[in-house]
């Protein structure tokens, strides 16, 4: 039966290859965010810095900015992932408001 | 210039030590002088792979604590002289292992050997930790498969951080190691295949190992595979990957079995 089935079943499930490549690309982009020693001393200076220089402009919160370190063989990869929400921006528009007042 | 090796891989059971024995069989037998040393504790193997172990007398714990020379505690392989065997103690305690004591065992290895290749015991505590601390180059031993490939990545960033070169501002030169390789499995996607493995570690591929009989079969009879069937799948790959640790720039192939129809049909039966 099993054999009919995937004899006549149109759609071939996915290779289960191709799930565990997924789930270590997802698992281990976390946890080389967690435990790269050298790294997260970097990444949190940058993280500091960066909300500074957003916190002059809109406001907003330390959770929407995430940043993100990929290791690679040549050169790694920065990521840096910012989050605006509507009250930033609205927060931005106001302190722009009293400038072009000007 | 003598080279240190340390063969890592954070999971047990992948194939440490059979890679380990072979490297440094394939290693020795170029003429090369070379000690294979197990940093394994208590829960010593390697002496059993290369066949030693009924010829044990002192190990690196004896050494290290000033009760035998390392040249008492050398164990000579019977197949090829410029082969030698650190053996690791079974019964005594692993703090043993101090620090110092490795590193003057490490730099008295250096004067006499090409090369030194470390059998690391699995995990990611102090005994790896101290396998790995002198090395120049690391082959990281890992098998088509998640959770290996997870503790291998560990293991890469221990190698980052914790080693006596990352502390000078060094990198240990890293080499990625597939054991246990199906490429029909590959195929048809059911195993993660050499690509996906290089990807996610992102590292240079010293060498694929098929799985395959013959390393049981060496293990058997305690001898490298390399020795044991140098003509056989696993030993030609363990060959080509040597020849890249010694820095030849050889493109990577992956042996397979060649065989033939009568083969199948009338299976031989065990050599």
């Amino acid at each position: 039966m099993s054999f009919l089935d995937s004899f006549f079943s149109r759609k071939r499930p996915e290779a289960s290859s191709n799930v565990a490549r997924d789930r270590l690309q997802i698992l281990l982009a976390h946890e080389r965010q967690a435990q790269e020693g050298g790294d997260s001393t970097l990444l949190r200076t940058l993280h500091a810095e960066i909300l500074e220089v957003l916190a002059r402009h809109v406001s907003i919160d330390e959770d929407n900015v995430q940043i993100k370190m990929d290791r690679g063989q040549k050169c790694s990869k920065l990521e840096i992932d910012i989050q605006v929400p509507q009250s930033g921006l609205r927060a931005q528009v106001s302190t722009m408001t009293p400038n072009e007042d000007l | 210039m003598a080279k240190i090796v340390v063969v890592t891989s954070g999971k047990g059971g992948v194939g440490k030590t059979t890679t380990t024995a072979a490297l440094g069989a394939a290693l020795a037998r170029s003429g090369q002088n070379v000690a294979v040393v197990d940093f394994d504790v208590g829960l010593r193997n390697l002496d059993l792979i290369m066949g030693v172990e009924r010829r044990v007398v002192f190990d690196l714990i004896n050494v290290i604590q000033g009760e035998a020379t390392l040249h008492q505690a050398l164990i000579r392989d019977k197949r090829c002289d410029t082969l030698s065997i650190l053996p690791a103690s079974q019964t005594r305690d692993k703090d043993a292992l101090t620090s110092e004591g490795i590193e003057r065992v490490m730099n008295e290895l250096r004067e006499r050997f090409d090369w030194i290749l470390c059998d690391s015991p699995a995990g990611i505590e102090r005994g790896a930790q101290l396998a790995m601390h002198h090395a120049d180059h690391a082959v990281i031993v890992t098998n088509p498969e998640v959770s290996s490939v997870r503790d291998s990545d560990r293991i890469i960033g221990m190698l980052d951080s914790q080693t006596a070169r990352a502390q000078k501002g060094e990198t240990v030169e890293k080499h990625l190691l597939l054991t246990r390789y199906d490429p029909s499995r590959a195929s048809r996607g059911e195993m993660l295949s050499v690509e996906d493995v290089v990807g996610i570690l992102s590292l240079p591929l010293l060498g694929v190992i098929p799985e395959s009989e013959d390393v049981l079969k060496a293990s058997n009879v305690g001898a490298p595979v390399t020795f044991a069937s140098p003509e056989s799948v696993p030993a030609l790959a363990y060959f080509e990957a040597v020849a890249r640790l010694e820095g030849k720039d050889i493109p990577v192939t992956i042996p397979t079995e060649k065989r033939g129809l009568f083969d199948r049909i009338f299976k031989k039966r065990g050599s």
